[in-house]
Formats: structure tokens, C-alpha cells, sequence
């Protein structure tokens, strides 16, 4: 990714130099963020303590509230930031204690956030509901990026994520409701986001067309298709083929009694599950057997691969059509895992974000799926500080994420690698 | 790019292109064939105009197939298809064509306008009372339409030349009109100087967005595609903050998020009187394009920016600076696409809210792609995708086929076209060659 790697032999020296801009990126984002905390969420604070509610009223097992006084805490959390920042501009820090700096300082943020919203309220605050909101209105975005995880490390780049996305949602809500059936609709949303995927494949490793270029257009002829199906087949037949009824929650005996773990994450739609599923699925077939050696083998060093005796080309195909699946789930989400009826465009630019998770989860099923959540938790805090009538600018919080996003691309974390081969197609020879 | 490829990928285009234009020689190296013998074998050969043409062809049949598969009377045709056969292909047959005719009449002539035209007394009655307007009205709407379309399409084919791809089209026209939406109606300058400053400005709103993404990949490495995807999105959020603030940008006593409406001194001229809309835009896109072609094909920059497309470290060892290129090759993308955020403004819309950036983004890599990345070939397929838009209001009122038909069209046109074995394949063309487009590449490069 970076000018060193692309050049080794020339700038090898110069490699350890890291350059002021990178170096002091990190220390004054922090710093800034320390600053904000203190001047603009603590000293503009109401009056008041902030309370937050950690189980809901029919809980079989409660936890108390806990109340701080607002502006004191983001004092306190604005001080422990610009600590962390001189720290980091001081200190050689490792790896480890840079990701962990990096997670305490993005929490006390969060937390000076939240003061500053409900200070003074006589309603408090629900962090279940902000942590349930979060879970769900993710799992398009985890799914996507876990589909995106399996494609780079195959060696195809997957920008056409969002399509699948897109095309799973439609054909999971034409089909479930025109069966009744929600389990078929599953299941075809499932099929749609493979179909997608074998369009990609079929242009990307068959005619070997640039994968980037080629994601864009995958997902604008997506966007038409289902807009225009949108408008000539689903408005006129709205009550036959846009109503599908939508997945019911299903609690997990036991778990789901846990105070705060199990409302949050075992008391959800299959969709939650399946995720779950996907997620050690991905995990654990890419790093601990057969065919995830194989496919980091094609992603890496296809060559190498051929030579040992893997079949490139077809595992390609394979691995980008199955893919395909997870992000139809995805997709499927959206109608009847969510609201139901399909909208036009109803993905709105998810499937880029799962591309962006999964580049800041550095290409790991649970890096991305944890950079997935952060998206889904700046969305959910945005939709729940609006309606707590906070002063809060809600579309300068929805760009935080993306705000970092860049921030990290941009080497805040180390450098962020992807498989070798990626993008490049293979011809045998 | 990666330092290994050249082993892992042999550039598969040049070779067999070359033996295909060599393979006639050994024959009859005297005789001299005649001009129709040329001109078919040229045409079967599938160079990349017939590629094109034949790629725009099968996206309408494939249009015309999901229209015929999806409309709700053909539909209804299909299931008495054992019992009345020729009624069901022939409504299919007619509902295809008919969306095309009405898409042809709203883009470019309708018949109507001219029968209606002959029947005036005299040619000065007909002008004043807007007949011949009327005729050449779907003209001025594509070309009202192909403006923006082909500014940013040229900020996504001159980095392309350069071996950048800017997705960021949506983010740049956002910067661009905000800052010429602004200087249209928060300034009072005299009559041209107006519009040239609000042009400018523009320029320099989409410049400042699209120097971003340059600069980071230049000093740290981070890809342009997921930066320009990410400034997209901050760049929505950013107008809809200013525009729901009425300190900010948005209109006094109004809800809404949109802005005052600029100046009559900034709006764009327009060409042929009030009646159509095509305006001074339209040269200013044609202006440009013409710019770039000269910066790429005349200038020792444009010469660095194809050769950094070309091989960035060949280049670099070469002595050719890749990172500053790449910081002024967006800038100037990114100045384009905010010329069409200005054109947008000043030429038809005169107000900016918080949907005006509609789908140029995208639309935009659809038009480099079909252009090939080159200018002249950015202004033809801007002319086209802009006459799909002009006409497809026309198509949804007339034969009810949803305006999104005209996107399908447009992915289905640049998939075949990135793809030429496809097209060569069904329409049984000879000669090889591979992508017109660039050979695909990594991330990593």
C-alpha cells in the first residue's frame, strides 16, 4: 500500500524513517478529540447528572443505573485523552498498547458524548438499547465485510458488495412474499447475492476486466435493475409481492437471561445467528484448514499455488460465488429480517462501508467484523441522540466514522496490507 | 503497482493484436484490396468502435428483453401465450420499441414538434410562440443533460490516464457547488464577472476535495478508491450540516434544506434564448474537454501523467516525481468534477439542496469507461448518457418503463465494453487483443 513497499530496492533505507505527517497524525487527533471532550461536550454541558440504564424493565435479573455528573466526567475523560496523546507522541509504543490506546481513547470519547447528551434529562439513557441497535443495524454491514473478507484473500477484489447487498434484499422480499415463505426468501436472497457474486467472477476472472472498475459498474447495473423492478413489477402488485412478513426475534434459553450480554446478543433475529455462524465459519476455515490455506495461497502468491498443484482459476470462481451467499444473507436483512417492504436503493452505500470494515479489520474476519460494529454504533447513537432532542449536529456524527476511516487508511494503526495477488487476475503460463 | 507483476501477469493485449495485423501479409503482399474489402475486414475485426457500437447494441436488446419480460400488459400477454402467440411477442415487440421511440423523441427529435411547426403561418410566428423551440428542445435537454455528465466524466478519465481511480466524483461536484452556490448569492459582482468567479470557485471547491485523496495516497499510501468513497460520504453529511442551519447555508425562512437562489448575474448564458435550456455549460464542458486533451497529448505534465499510468516505477526511475503527480492529477480531477457542481448551479438549477448531486458520481465512471478514458471519447459517451437522461422522462410518461431503465443501459453498455472476447463472442467477430480498458491491477498499486 505504501510508496516503501512499492518501491523495496530504492527507499529500503528510508523505510524506517516514518515521516513527520505519520508520525504526528496520530498525537494530535488524539489531542484534538481530548479538547472536544473538555471545551465543547464538558463546558457546554447542562447542568446535571447524566444517568445510564443498563437493563430494561421486564429484566428477570436487573443492574442499577448509574448516574455521573456529566461535565465533571468529560473533564476527567478529556484529560486521560491528552495524557494518551503526549504519551504516544513520546513513548515508543508497541502494537498492542497503540490498538488499546486507541480503543480507551475512542470509549472516553463516546462516554464524554453521551454525558454531554443526557445531562440534565429525566429520562435516562439506555446502553442495551444503544448495544442491541448496534448489533442488529450491523450485521449487513459484518456480513458484507466477511464476504469481502473471502474474496480479497482469494485474490479478487469484491467492490460489488453493496449489489449483492442490494439484490439479496430485493429478491428476499419479492420472494417472501410471494410464497409466504420466509425461510425461501431467505434462501433466494441467499442464492441473489451468489448471483451477483458469479456475474463478478465471470468478469473479473474470466475476462479479467479491473475489479474495481468493475464492482462500480456490477453495482450501478444492481441499483437500475432493482429500481426499475422497483417501479414496474413491485409498486403495481404491492400487496403480493412487496409485503413480506419479517423474521420474529428468538431468545436463547439461559443466555438470553444474562443482565446486559443476553438482550444484547441472544435475543435477536436468525440474521444475528447466522452471523455469528459466518463469522467462526470464516475464521476458522481460513486460518485453521485445508482450503483456507489454499485460498490465502491464491490470494498471496497464485503462481506458487498453481505450481503445488491448486487449481487457481476454478477455487477462484468457487470462493467468490460462495461468498456471494453470506452477503445475500446481508442483504436479506434489510426486508425481512428489518422493515419488510423493499425500498429503492435501500443498502444506501452499506456495501461500501463493509469494504472500508474490512480493509480497517485488515483483512481478518474479526477485525472486520469489529470495525463493522463501529460503523453500526455511530448510526445507532446518531438515531437514539435524536430522539433524546440533544443538541447534538446528527451529520457531523454520521461522518465521523467514515472521517476515521481515512484517518486510519492513512497509517494511524500501521500500515494496513492486502494479499498480494489481489485484483491481479491470473493466466496460467 | 507491485514490484513482482510483470512476472505474475504478462500484459496479454499487445501481442496478439500485433500477429492479427501481421497475419495478411505473407499472402499477396502486392495486390492492394479495395476500400469495401477494408473497410469490412476493419469493421469484423472488432477494433474498439465496432466493440462500442456492438456493446451499445446488445445493451438495448437486453434493455428491450427485461422491459418485454417485466411490463405488466405484456405480462398479462405471456399467459395466453399457447392460445394467442403472435399477440404475446408482438406486445412484447411493441413495448420494447415503444420505450426506445419515446426515449429517441425526448432526446433528440420528436416528429410531433415538427408537424406542428409546418402548420404555423409564418416562420416568425412559429419562433414566437416557441414551435421551433419545441423541435430542438430534446437536443437542448440532452445537451443540458450530457454537461455535467461530461465534466465529471473527465475527472475520472484524465487520473485514469494517470493510474488513479476517482469514485470521487459525487464528493468533488458537492465542494464544487457548494462553494459556486455560495459566491452566486452571498456576492454582488457586475455581470460577467460573476459567473467566471462562481466558475472558478467551483473549480477550486471540487480542487480542495479531490487534492485530499491525492495527497493521502501520495504521502501515506492510502488507496484513492476507499478515500474518494469515504469523502463522498462525508461531503453528503457536510452539505446536509449546512444546510439545515439557517447561519449556515440554508435558505432564510424556509424548513427546507436548500439554499437562496444565486444572483442573476451569476447564472450561466443561456445559447439560444430563454425558451431552451441549453446554456454557456455546455462550451465550458466542451472547453475542457478539449483542455485535457491537450494537457494529456501536448504537454510535458499530461506526458508524466500517462507515463506514472503507464508504470510508476519505470517512471520513477526515469525521474519523473509519481507522488506529486498524483497529488496534482487529482487536484485537477477534482477541480472538473466541481465545474459540473458549478454548471449544475448556475446553468439550471440555481439553488442547491441536498439531493443536487443526484447520481452524477456514479454516472461519471460510467461515462469515462465508455469514453475509453480519453476526452473525445468522454464527450461522445457524455452526449449519449446524457441523451438516455434527457429521454427517459418522456419514456416513463409515455410507455410507463421506470426512468431506471436508463441506468441499466448504461452498466450494460460499459460491462460489454470492458469486456471485449464477450462481445467479440457473440457477434462472431474475428481478432483478439484484450481489455480496451486498462489491464486490471491490484490494490496494492
Amino acid at each position: 500500500m505504501t510508496i516503501t513497499e512499492r518501491v523495496p530496492t530504492v527507499l529500503d533505507s528510508a523505510a524506517e524513517l516514518v515521516s513527520p505527517f505519520r508520525r504526528w497524525l496520530a498525537p494530535a487527533s488524539f489531542l484534538l478529540l481530548g479538547l472536544i471532550d473538555i471545551f465543547v461536550l464538558g463546558t457546554f454541558s447542562h447542568s446535571g447528572d447524566a444517568t445510564f440504564a443498563f437493563s430494561g424493565a421486564l429484566d428477570t435479573v436487573t443492574v442499577p443505573n448509574l448516574t455521573l455528573a456529566a461535565a465533571v466526567t468529560c473533564y476527567v475523560c478529556g484529560g486521560i485523552t491528552i495524557a494518551l496523546a503526549a504519551a504516544w507522541a513520546f513513548l515508543p509504543f508497541g502494537l498492542v498498547v497503540r490498538r488499546v490506546t486507541i480503543a480507551v481513547v475512542v470509549f472516553l470519547f463516546i462516554v464524554s458524548l453521551l454525558c454531554w447528551a443526557d445531562a440534565g434529562l429525566s429520562t435516562s439513557f439506555s446502553i442495551v438499547n444503544l448495544l442491541q441497535g448496534t448489533l442488529a443495524g450491523s450485521i449487513p454491514i459484518m456480513l458484507g465485510a466477511l464476504t469481502g473478507v473471502i474474496c480479497s484473500r482469494s485474490g479478487v477484489i469484491n467492490i460489488a458488495i453493496e449489489g449483492q447487498l442490494l439484490f439479496g434484499a430485493f429478491t428476499a422480499a419479492i420472494v417472501a412474499s410471494g410464497t409466504g415463505s420466509l425461510w425461501l426468501g431467505l434462501l433466494s436472497g441467499a442464492l441473489a447475492g451468489s448471483l451477483v457474486a458469479a456475474l463478478l467472477a465471470v468478469f473479473a476472472i474470466g475476462y479479467r476486466v479491473d475489479q474495481v472498475v468493475l464492482g462500480v459498474v456490477i453495482n450501478t447495473l444492481i441499483l437500475g435493475l432493482t429500481g426499475y423492478l422497483y417501479d414496474g413489477v413491485m409498486i403495481p402488485y404491492q400487496n403480493t409481492l412487496n409485503s413480506p412478513a419479517t423474521f420474529s426475534a428468538i431468545k436463547i434459553p439461559l443466555l438470553g437471561d444474562i443482565p446486559i450480554i443476553g438482550p444484547v446478543f441472544f435475543d435477536s433475529t436468525i440474521f444475528l445467528y447466522l452471523t455469528y455462524l459466518a463469522l467462526a465459519g470464516v475464521q476458522v476455515g481460513m486460518f485453521s484448514t485445508r482450503w483456507g490455506l489454499r485460498t490465502r495461497a491464491i490470494g498471496e502468491h497464485p503462481v506458487a499455488a498453481d505450481t503445488v498443484g491448486i487449481r487457481v482459476t476454478s477455487m477462484r470462481y468457487r470462493n467468490v460465488i460462495a461468498a456471494g451467499v453470506i452477503a445475500g444473507v446481508g442483504g436479506a436483512y434489510f426486508t425481512i429480517g428489518s422493515v419488510g417492504s423493499f425500498g429503492k436503493g435501500m443498502s444506501s452505500g452499506e456495501g461500501y462501508i463493509a469494504l472500508a470494515a474490512m480493509i480497517f479489520g485488515r483483512y481478518a474476519p474479526f477485525g472486520a467484523v469489529a470495525a463493522a460494529l463501529l460503523f453500526g454504533f455511530s448510526t445507532q447513537l446518531q438515531s437514539i441522540l435524536s430522539t433524546l432532542n440533544t443538541p447534538i449536529q446528527s451529520n457531523l456524527l454520521l461522518m465521523t466514522p467514515y472521517i476515521v476511516t481515512i484517518i486510519v487508511l492513512a497509517g494511524l494503526v500501521g500500515k494496513v496490507r492486502g494479499p498480494r495477488a489481489e485484483g491481479i487476475p491470473y493466466v496460467k503460463g | 503497482m507491485s514490484a513482482h507483476e510483470p512476472a505474475a501477469d504478462p500484459p496479454p493485449a499487445a501481442s496478439p493484436a500485433g500477429t492479427a495485423t501481421t497475419a495478411p501479409k505473407p499472402e499477396e503482399p502486392g495486390e492492394r484490396r479495395s476500400f469495401g474489402q477494408l473497410l469490412r475486414q476493419s469493421v469484423t475485426e472488432g477494433n474498439s468502435f465496432t466493440v462500442t457500437v456492438l456493446a451499445i447494441f446488445a445493451a438495448l436488446v437486453v434493455g428491450g428483453l427485461i422491459n418485454a419480460f417485466t411490463n405488466t400488459t405484456v405480462l398479462h400477454a405471456w399467459s395466453n401465450l399457447f392460445s394467442d402467440p403472435g399477440h404475446a411477442f408482438g406486445q412484447a415487440w411493441d413495448t420494447a420499441t415503444g420505450a426506445y421511440v419515446a426515449l429517441f423523441e425526448g432526446s433528440v427529435f420528436n416528429p410531433h414538434t415538427v408537424a406542428a411547426l409546418f402548420q404555423q403561418a409564418s416562420i416568425s410566428a412559429a419562433v414566437h410562440d416557441g414551435y421551433l423551440s419545441a423541435v430542438f428542445g430534446p437536443l437542448s435537454e440532452t445537451c443540458v443533460q450530457a454537461t455535467p455528465l461530461i465534466l465529471a466524466g473527465l475527472a475520472v478519465a484524465l487520473p485514469y490516464q494517470a493510474g488513479l481511480f476517482n469514485i470521487g466524483g459525487q464528493g468533488q461536484f458537492i465542494g464544487g457547488a457548494i462553494v459556486a452556490t455560495f459566491l452566486g448569492y452571498a456576492v454582488s459582482l457586475p455581470p460577467v464577472i460573476h459567473v467566471i468567479v462562481c466558475v472558478l470557485g467551483g473549480f477550486v471547491g471540487g480542487a480542495a476535495i479531490g487534492w485530499i485523496p491525492g495527497e493521502l495516497k501520495a504521502r501515506t499510501g492510502a488507496h484513492e478508491v476507499i478515500v474518494t468513497i469515504m469523502l463522498n460520504y462525508i461531503m453528503a453529511y457536510f452539505l446536509s450540516y449546512l444546510l439545515a442551519y439557517h447561519y449556515l447555508m440554508q435558505a432564510p425562512g424556509t424548513v427546507n434544506p436548500i439554499t437562496r437562489a444565486i444572483a442573476g448575474n451569476a447564472h450561466l448564458p443561456q445559447l439560444f434564448g430563454s425558451h431552451l435550456r441549453i446554456n454557456a455549460g455546455f462550451l465550458l464542458a466542451l472547453a475542457c474537454a478539449l483542455a485535457v486533451w491537450w494537457l494529456l497529448s501536448r504537454t510535458t505534465v499530461g506526458f508524466e501523467f500517462r507515463a506514472i499510468g503507464k508504470n510508476p516505477n519505470a517512471s520513477r526511475v526515469a525521474g519523473i516525481n509519481v507522488e506529486r503527480n498524483w497529488v496534482l492529477v487529482m487536484l485537477i480531477a477534482g477541480g472538473l468534477a466541481g465545474l459540473a457542481g458549478a454548471a449544475v448551479i448556475q446553468g439550471t438549477d440555481f439553488t442547491l439542496n441536498d439531493q443536487s448531486f443526484g447520481t452524477y458520481g456514479i454516472d461519471a465512471i460510467t461515462v469515462a469507461l465508455l469514453g475509453l478514458g480519453r476526452p473525445l471519447g468522454v464527450v461522445l459517451a457524455g452526449l449519449l448518457f446524457g441523451a438516455l437522461h434527457a429521454g427517459a422522462p418522456l419514456m416513463q410518461a409515455a410507455t410507463s418503463t421506470p426512468v431506471d431503465m436508463v441506468e441499466v443501459l448504461q452498466a450494460v453498455v460499459v460491462l460489454m465494453v470492458a469486456a471485449p472476447p464477450l462481445v467479440r463472442a457473440i457477434f462472431r467477430l474475428r481478432g483478439g487483443g484484450g481489455s480496451l480498458l486498462v489491464l486490471a491491477k491490484g490494490w496494492n498499486g
